[in-house]
């Protein structure tokens, strides 16, 4: 890691993206405590990362987590409750309602080893959760689920917001953090490139293909006062507005210039496009 | 509840759970039955013959020692084997993540799993070491000198080998833990051995190389010392046999082996404390 900087909001859902290597889980092991960066200081809710004390505010599933296999669900969850401090009666409360919001209510009594992935990654999360942690990591929290678990994860995610609680997101489900978070870091090469606020200003850019007869270069020249052009095949143009409001503008300019358009689609920017345009293409790792 | 507590209490399980416990006991009670059967048909010939009380006391004294040795060495060998894996393994495997990040410290995590080990030694060296007494005792009538002494020496033996496992456990992968600490003991085996020899050749190297092996190791040299304490005259006498008094160690190795041990679990904390997880 180098030059990584980045702040996040209490009680919102940030995003940690990036391709395989670049930095993501040693980034979270080390906010954590879990590893030691060499240079360089981390705090979380204010306190240096890795103090016992911000540990008992702080809840983390592990990516590719493995627990005590012997061990049945609730006993796992009544182990990591008691390191959180939590007593018996507090954890015959919190225990049944955990499992029952991961949908492993009916095999509390079984044993990990007899889990499915898609059931440690539910157990995992609800050990995360076990102590109503203030700020709650997740590195790949939905990598093993399916369609259903996914959705389950992404309202429990948002339950959590919604109490207050700042969730530190990790995946590679660009479509997950789309739908979930609310501001979304880029790290490449162990370096911080962007970030974006996924429900800010920044978000009302609006892509807009056009083709028209008649498309001529001082036509385009003129488009530059509204939006960025990039050619496309044939008669046909990609505009990238600054917002949705000048779309109308931009289309009477069209027809005024001489111009003859038979297309003009704003298209929505995925999280996806805005990854391959900020991370780049895969380089190989 | 203290930190310590719970992943002690944990780490007992872990080893119920996975059948340590169970079959640790079954190997010691077939132990114990066969050698309770020794002592048994020992004593049968011994009526067939006219061998004297004392001669048959001093014989059967000696079988009691062996069975102590056997004890001392399954004891060493099983804590090895069984706490190899308790460190390295959660590491390597990123168990201990999601223990680490809950608020404890490190060190709770660490002398946890040690508290735990240490309390399954101390049930298992008291139950082999108090069964092959009773069983030395109810069948050939012998009473060995200091036997408490000499358990406690025997797991203090344990407790060596089990930090030494610890502290290489926060280093190295299980396989090279296990290399290292099972090649350690043999160094301290061998150089008790060659520190026996040396009663033989006045002003030896030997000596100054058996001494060297036990100050890195001093396992083998704590069960010297406690079979010194507890044999009788004739095992004693037994030249080139574990209970020899050739070259005893003197009560200074076991100050020296309380000092290893605490200096040795000092580094594991140490270390633990420190390295990326």
């Amino acid at each position: 890691m180098r030059n990584l900087s980045l702040s996040v909001r209490r009680g919102e859902i940030f995003g940690f993206l990036g391709p395989n290597g670049a930095g993501k889980s040693t980034s979270i092991k080390m906010l954590l405590g879990l590893v030691n960066p060499s240079g360089g200081e981390a705090f979380v809710l204010g306190e240096p990362s890795g103090d016992v004390e911000v540990r008992r505010k702080i809840g983390f599933l592990p990516e590719d987590f493995r627990f005590y296999q012997w061990l049945t669900a609730t006993e796992l969850l009544e182990f990591h409750g008691r390191l959180c401090g939590m007593d018996t009666a507090r954890l015959h409360e919190r225990v049944p309602y955990l499992l029952d919001l991961v949908g492993l209510a009916p095999h509390r009594t079984k044993r990990l080893q007899g889990f499915s992935k898609g059931m440690l990654q539910r157990i995992g999360l609800a050990q995360a959760l076990i102590h109503e942690p203030e700020v709650i990591f997740l590195d790949e929290p939905t990598s093993g689920l399916d369609p259903m678990g996914r959705r389950l994860v992404r309202d429990i995610i948002r339950a959590q917001r919604d109490r207050g609680a700042t969730v530190f997101l990790n995946s590679h489900l660009l479509s997950e953090i789309e739908v979930t978070c609310d501001q979304v870091a880029f790290i490449r090469d162990g370096e911080i490139v962007a970030t974006r606020d996924l429900h800010g200003p920044e978000q009302e850019n609006v892509r807009v293909a056009v083709r028209a007869r008649k498309l001529t270069p001082q036509a385009l020249a003129g488009l530059s006062q509204w939006a960025q052009c990039k050619p496309l095949d044939g008669d046909g143009v990609t505009l990238m507005a600054a917002s949705r409001e000048t779309l109308p503008e931009i289309l009477r300019y069209l027809v005024q210039s001489g111009c003859e358009p038979f297309e003009f689609t704003p298209q929505r920017i995925s999280l996806e496009d805005l990854f391959m345009e900020i991370v780049g293409e895969d380089r190989g790792l | 509840m203290n930190p310590v507590w719970i992943i002690a209490s944990i780490t007992f399980r872990e080893a119920a759970r996975k059948k340590i416990l169970w079959t640790a006991g079954a190997v010691g009670i077939g132990f114990l039955i066969v050698f309770g059967a020794g002592l048994h048909y020992q004593m049968a010939d011994f009526r067939n013959s006219d061998i004297s009380p004392f001669l048959r006391y001093q014989v059967l004294s000696a079988m009691v020692m062996v069975g102590l040795y056997t004890v001392d060495l399954l004891a060493v060998v099983m804590t090895i084997l069984t706490s190899v894996d308790t460190i390295s393994g959660e590491i390597a495997s990123g168990t201990i993540q999601a223990v680490a990040t809950k608020p404890v410290a490190r060190w709770h995590v660490l002398i946890g799993k040690w508290a735990g080990f240490v309390a399954m030694l101390a049930i298992y060296v008291g139950l082999m070491f108090g069964g092959t007494l009773a069983a030395g005792y109810w069948i050939g009538g012998v009473t060995l000198q200091n036997p408490v002494r000499g358990a406690m020496l025997v797991f203090l033996e344990c407790l060596l080998a089990l930090t030494a496992t610890f502290l290489l456990g926060t280093w190295f992968s299980t396989l090279t833990n296990g290399v290292i600490v099972l090649g350690l003991h043999g160094l301290a085996f061998l150089g008790g051995w060659l520190e026996q020899m040396s009663g033989f050749a006045e002003g030896s190297g030997l000596v100054t190389l058996g001494v060297a092996s036990s100050l890195v190791m001093p396992t083998e040299a704590i069960w010297r010392r406690a079979a010194f304490l507890m044999q009788p005259p004739l095992a004693g006498a037994l030249q080139f046999s574990p209970f020899a008094n050739v070259s005893v160690p003197s009560g200074a190795m076991v100050g020296y082996a309380g000092f290893y041990l605490l200096v040795i679990l000092a580094a594991a904390v140490y270390h633990f404390q420190r390295r990326d997880l």
